[in-house]
């Protein structure tokens, strides 16, 4: 009897012993797979749906609130923006020309005011409620526009669309593009022309400086 | 008093206009530069002394129902120039989709107070005579800012001058209910902008590069209805 129980509870340590690696090598092969159903579109809808939720029930980002706003974009927001791409768009050309370390430098500029223009816009949420447009998206594709927009009563909506691209097994946001304005493209010439004048370093310096005096400014 | 506040306007004006003129490097899109910085620097002094301070005033004032019934009654009165555009624009589906939003909201709605047809979904199109021009085949031109208007392209300049022909709304004849009219158009318009203020001024080095740039992709994605052929990016 006792020895029985030794033997099972040998082969079953042998047994969990060869069957753990096997089934976290499954686990490990089947989670891209498992990762795989969210689509750009639905991303978009879930993150919109969670950010929205939140400020439907927060006076304080209502009343105006920056500061929160930008908590709450750079905690459910910022995990699926791809601000090196983003960068390297508003740049244009010039982009080629900075070092890894400028781009970098270039890159965390950028976000932060980005994501300060994001969330100013979050402030000033009335009563808005957001419509989903069909996503056109053929299968293999690895850049999708998706369109939403903002329905607002006694005026017309606004269109906000999201460009996403694939980067290994998910999407991420490049651009923002509001009534048929990029966020991200609408700094071309402003970049090109202050590094034309100034060079990267000079571009870096203007961000850096925008992005004190917004923070000064804002107690 | 008049003579003297336009004269520090103009002498602002020509300030602006010679140190913008200096300054600036040339961009094909922009010929004019100079001249319209000058303007732009005047539009943003009226705008601070007046029209923003009316604007606000009305915002604080009237309650959202409110701004609804006069953004839908100006709304409703434009549809009937919009459904004449679609049509110019061989749009007829559009077009019809207009013509029975004016019906409906014109009755049902009481004289364009409610916009029921966007209700039962005949959805509002945006249209002028400036985006007809553009799908005949006529090109941006040289950008402009004008005063009170704005940024306008050459092409939307002339449209713009065609849509203030054809307004309703500037046709009314008695002189003191269509002035009243067209401030009430304006100042509503404006005070529906006002959020987005906030956004433009931290988001610019420089406004007027911004409101520019903003304005040209804005008019393009107006031109190809929300659906521009998407640039490739990294030109």
């Amino acid at each position: 009897m006792a020895a029985s129980t030794k033997l099972t509870s040998a082969a079953g340590i042998l047994l969990m012993k060869r069957f753990v690696p096997f089934l976290f090598g499954l686990f490990v092969m089947l989670s891209p797979v498992l990762a795989q159903p969210v689509s750009p579109d639905g991303l978009v809808r879930t993150v919109t749906d969670d950010v929205l939720t939140i400020v439907r029930q927060d006076k304080d980002i209502q009343g105006g609130n920056t500061r929160k706003a930008i908590e709450l974009v750079d905690t459910k927001v910022l995990p699926y923006f791809n601000f090196q791409r983003m960068t390297a768009l508003a740049v244009g050309r010039d982009w080629s020309k900075a070092s890894p370390e400028q781009k970098k430098r270039l890159a965390d500029e950028f976000k932060t005011l980005l994501v300060r223009t994001y969330s100013n816009a979050l402030t000033s949420y009335k009563n808005q409620t957001v419509t989903y447009k069909p996503t056109k998206m053929q299968a293999g594709d690895t850049d999708v526009l998706v369109k939403t927009e903002i329905v607002q009563p006694g005026s017309k909506p606004v269109q906000l669309d999201y460009a996403l691209e694939k980067q290994g097994d998910s999407w991420k946001v490049y651009d923002v593009i509001v009534a048929g304005v990029s966020l991200v493209t609408n700094y071309r010439d402003t970049f090109n022309q202050e590094v034309r004048n100034n060079g990267i370093d000079g571009l870096i310096q203007m961000l850096v400086n925008r992005n004190k005096q917004l923070e000064t400014g804002k107690k | 008093m008049k003579p003297q506040f336009s004269t520090r306007l103009s002498c602002l004006a020509c300030a602006v206009f010679l140190v913008g003129g200096c300054a600036t490097a040339n961009n094909p899109k922009d010929p004019f530069e100079g001249f319209n910085r000058a303007m732009f620097a005047v539009n943003e002094g009226l705008d601070m002394a007046v029209v923003k301070p009316l604007a606000k005033g009305y915002d604080t004032v009237a309650p959202l129902p409110v701004k609804v019934v006069v953004g839908n009654f100006f709304g409703n009165l434009w549809d009937v120039w919009t459904a004449l555009n679609n049509l110019l624009q061989g749009k007829p589906e559009q077009a019809a989709s207009d013509v029975g939003r004016v019906l409906i909201n014109s009755t049902v709605g009481i004289g364009g107070a409610f916009d029921v047809a966007g209700e039962i979904g005949l959805s509002k199109h945006s249209e002028e005579f400036g985006q007809t021009l553009a799908k005949w085949g006529v090109g941006d031109g040289p950008y402009f800012y004008w005063p009170l208007i704005g940024p306008r392209t050459t092409r939307d300049t002339f449209g713009w001058m065609v849509d203030t022909y054809f307004d309703p709304v500037w046709r009314v004849d008695d002189m003191a209910l269509r002035n009243s009219l067209v401030a009430v158009r304006y100042i509503d318009v404006r005070a529906s902008l006002l959020p987005s203020d906030k956004v433009v001024e931290e988001a610019a080095f420089d406004k007027y590069n911004y409101v520019r740039d903003a304005y040209l992709q804005h008019r393009r994605n107006e031109v190809f209805d929300g659906d521009p052929p998407r640039l490739r990016p990294e030109e």
